[in-house]
């Protein structure tokens, strides 16, 4: 088991001929992903390295190949339509990896998610990654621009907003020897579809997932909040990073921000509630796998 | 992204937001015709810069003060003389002080409430956020903090928008009773704005009502989101380089996050997380860093080159940490991209690269090569206590 996406899962690519998502189309088909179809409005008909076929809409894709997850690689002026696409074809896990998208447009896209059957990952985030159980982890479902070969299949869950210190982490955990169950990238964005909690929780459950890691950054209350349900409800264990210690405060939060922020999102606050809540705080970015089988015992 | 407040106004009164007549002047000639045009008693004077703390604040010719208020014409043009291009030091721009280009040139109106009323996007709960306090023109974090009870908040569907009920709802809890419809209209037209013009937050404090009853948005602070400015292009126009860091205007041309900071190393990352996490890694070792730098996924040879001047034009830098974890991109690529920018820039002070990712053992083999003065390092602790060590 893993969480999300396995080896099976039938992926399709929105914005599969611009150069970002070709480029990592091409990626994942290299990886072993099931990438069983792309879309770009005009281009119906045409196949994707020879291969792989291209729709004008979701809806034809999912009809024609039964795609259940989708990711998107659109510019951000066309991102929110191509996720209100995605939901309304029915697709159940769409990973939107576009950066720059308006937080007006994500606000409305978050609003007419409610009471659907799809879930969102990002967006703004490096994707999923489940690794396969081949050389270098192929085989493996890979949504995103995650490097695939840095994984191993095994059994701790990653998650984490930021993309680089995902690799940092997985690249850690590889390199003594323990593989992941799925690797999650939540995205950096103020709204975004899939928060922390809602990741471990789906780890709690998934009983591939023995051990977790989780990283944070400064900014909004969402590792909090994971933690805070973590202490609760969560039965495997959790370190944790959080980045940002040294950022000048108030450089992305305005002046009225900081009142309806509370005093919670520095990262000392974090790092403190994550300790308290039986997380393992990482010290340095350097230390998280070590901190995690510290904690695990192993 | 912010403006001035003479701008504020060009929005205010293209929203129908009602504020006290104005008008901006750029020399003591234009003042005078702006006040003349004005026509009215009493005049207030307010130099324009990107910084709080105005009235207060003193200029380096020693004329006290960025806001006056005059009762004539003439004297609205001789106060203009002696603010136009002099530098203004408040308490939030430092000693170095802002250059004073513009000055805005309102009547003056006599206040008999103040409030305060701002709209912003809360991210918890992913929809706009009004904010309103009846103690306007004081510090709002100072309320916030000590009667928090004063501050109320009002949340907004954004499928459905600004209800009427929720408009009712905070004049009366604002107790504004005879003012309720003239607020009533401001904060509909401000919602507008907020909602048509991408902001992440729009902040007016005080609204006044004044003695003759009417209810004006004084002064305002807007941000806006950075993404979303491609489609408003009269916004983006609105930017004043003058009034940002140099550096961060420089390192935005070439696709470059950077916020300068204090210390002496400074750091090139890939991925904001990892950047933060450097500056992060190197104060945990007794460091202290002089930037947040992301150059992206890419780091490509004009980045790496464009961010080495960026960092070596900070006379505070004393070394440099690059942290590249390059998943995708092969780490030979970056190392030749170091190596020119190296040579280009002709590397003053000692250089640390951590390469991790893809070919590694090439791209480190290629550092070695150079001849130049880079010291490689395995992980992230390891280059954060080298960079630490050569800058003692």
């Amino acid at each position: 088991m893993s969480i999300l996406i396995d080896e099976n899962t039938k992926v399709l690519i929105q914005g599969i001929t611009g150069s970002f998502g070709a480029r990592h189309a091409s990626l994942s088909l290299a990886y072993g992903t099931q990438v069983v179809a792309g879309v770009t409005p005009g281009k119906g008909g045409q196949k994707f390295e020879n291969v792989v076929p291209i729709f004008d809409t979701v809806s034809h894709a999912v009809n024609e190949t039964g795609a259940t997850a989708s990711a998107i690689f659109v510019p951000p002026a066309f991102a929110a339509d191509a996720i209100l696409e995605a939901a309304d074809a029915g697709i159940e896990l769409i990973v939107c990896i576009t950066e720059g998208i308006p937080v007006m447009d994500m606000m409305r896209v978050k609003a007419m998610l409610v009471g659907s059957k799809s879930r969102l990952v990002g967006p703004n985030c490096p994707g999923l990654v489940t690794p396969g159980h081949g050389e270098k982890s192929h085989g493996g479902c890979r949504i995103g621009i995650a490097p695939g070969y840095i994984h191993k299949r095994g059994n701790v869950g990653v998650v984490s907003r930021s993309g680089t210190l995902t690799y940092e982490a997985v690249w850690q955990l590889t390199q003594l020897g323990y593989g992941q169950s799925t690797c999650v990238g939540i995205g950096g964005d103020p709204i975004n579809g899939t928060n922390h909690r809602e990741v471990l929780e789906m780890f709690n459950n998934d009983p591939e997932t023995e051990a977790i890691i989780m990283i944070g950054e400064i900014g909004g209350n969402a590792e909090v909040d994971a933690a805070r349900w973590a202490k609760d409800h969560c039965k495997k264990p959790i370190a944790g990073f959080i980045a940002g210690a040294t950022a000048p405060p108030g450089r992305r939060m305005g002046h009225a921000g900081a009142i309806v922020g509370g005093e919670d999102d520095t990262a000392q606050a974090k790092k403190r509630i994550l300790a308290e809540c039986g997380i393992a705080v990482s010290e340095t970015p350097s230390d998280m796998a070590k901190t995690l089988l510290e904690l695990w015992g192993k | 992204m912010n403006i001035h407040e003479y701008q504020a106004k060009e929005l205010f009164d293209r929203f129908q937001v009602p504020s006290p007549k104005g008008k901006v002047a750029s020399s003591p000639k234009e003042a005078l015709d702006a006040a003349k045009w004005l026509d009215v008693k009493n005049l207030v004077v307010k130099a324009q810069v990107h910084a709080g703390g105005r009235g207060k604040g003193v200029f380096k010719n020693g004329f006290k003060g960025g806001v006056h208020l005059v009762d004539s014409a003439e004297a609205a043009r001789d106060v203009a003389g002696q603010m136009l291009g002099q530098v203004l030091v408040t308490k939030q721009t430092g000693e170095e002080g802002r250059f004073v280009r513009k000055v805005m040139i309102a009547e003056s109106v006599t206040i008999s409430r103040e409030l305060y009323l701002a709209i912003l996007m809360d991210r918890e709960s992913c929809q706009p956020v009004i904010v309103v306090s009846t103690e306007g023109g004081m510090d709002i974090e100072e309320v916030a903090e000590k009667t928090p009870e004063k501050i109320l908040r009002e949340y907004i569907n954004p499928l459905a928008g600004l209800q009427a009920y929720q408009v009712r709802k905070i004049c009366h809890n604002l107790d504004l009773n005879t003012n309720a419809r003239q607020f009533g209209r401001l904060l509909h037209s401000l919602y507008k704005l907020f909602i048509e013009c991408d902001c992440s937050m729009v902040e007016i404090n005080p609204v006044v009502v004044t003695t003759d009853d009417h209810v004006y948005a004084l002064d305002a602070k807007f941000n806006f989101d950075d993404n979303a400015l491609y489609r408003h292009p009269e916004i983006s126009a609105m930017r004043d380089k003058d009034e940002e860091d140099p550096r961060e205007v420089a390192a935005a041309e070439y696709d470059l996050n950077y916020i300068g900071l204090d210390g002496n190393i400074a750091c090139l990352v890939n991925g904001a997380g990892l950047a933060m996490a450097t500056m992060d890694i190197i104060k945990h070792f007794g460091g202290d860093p002089a930037n947040f730098l992301d150059v992206g996924g890419g780091a490509s040879k004009e980045q790496v080159t464009a961010a080495f001047k960026i960092i070596l034009g900070d006379p505070n830098v004393k070394g440099i940490l690059i942290n590249i974890f390059g998943g995708i991109m092969d780490c030979n690529i970056i190392a030749e991209g170091v190596i020119a920018a190296a040579k280009e820039t002709g590397l003053p002070i000692p250089l640390v690269v951590r390469l991790e990712g893809n070919n590694v053992e090439m791209g480190k083999a290629t550092l070695a090569a150079s001849g130049l003065n880079i010291v490689s390092a395995d992980d992230m602790s390891d280059a954060a206590k080298k960079i630490v060590a050569a800058v003692q």
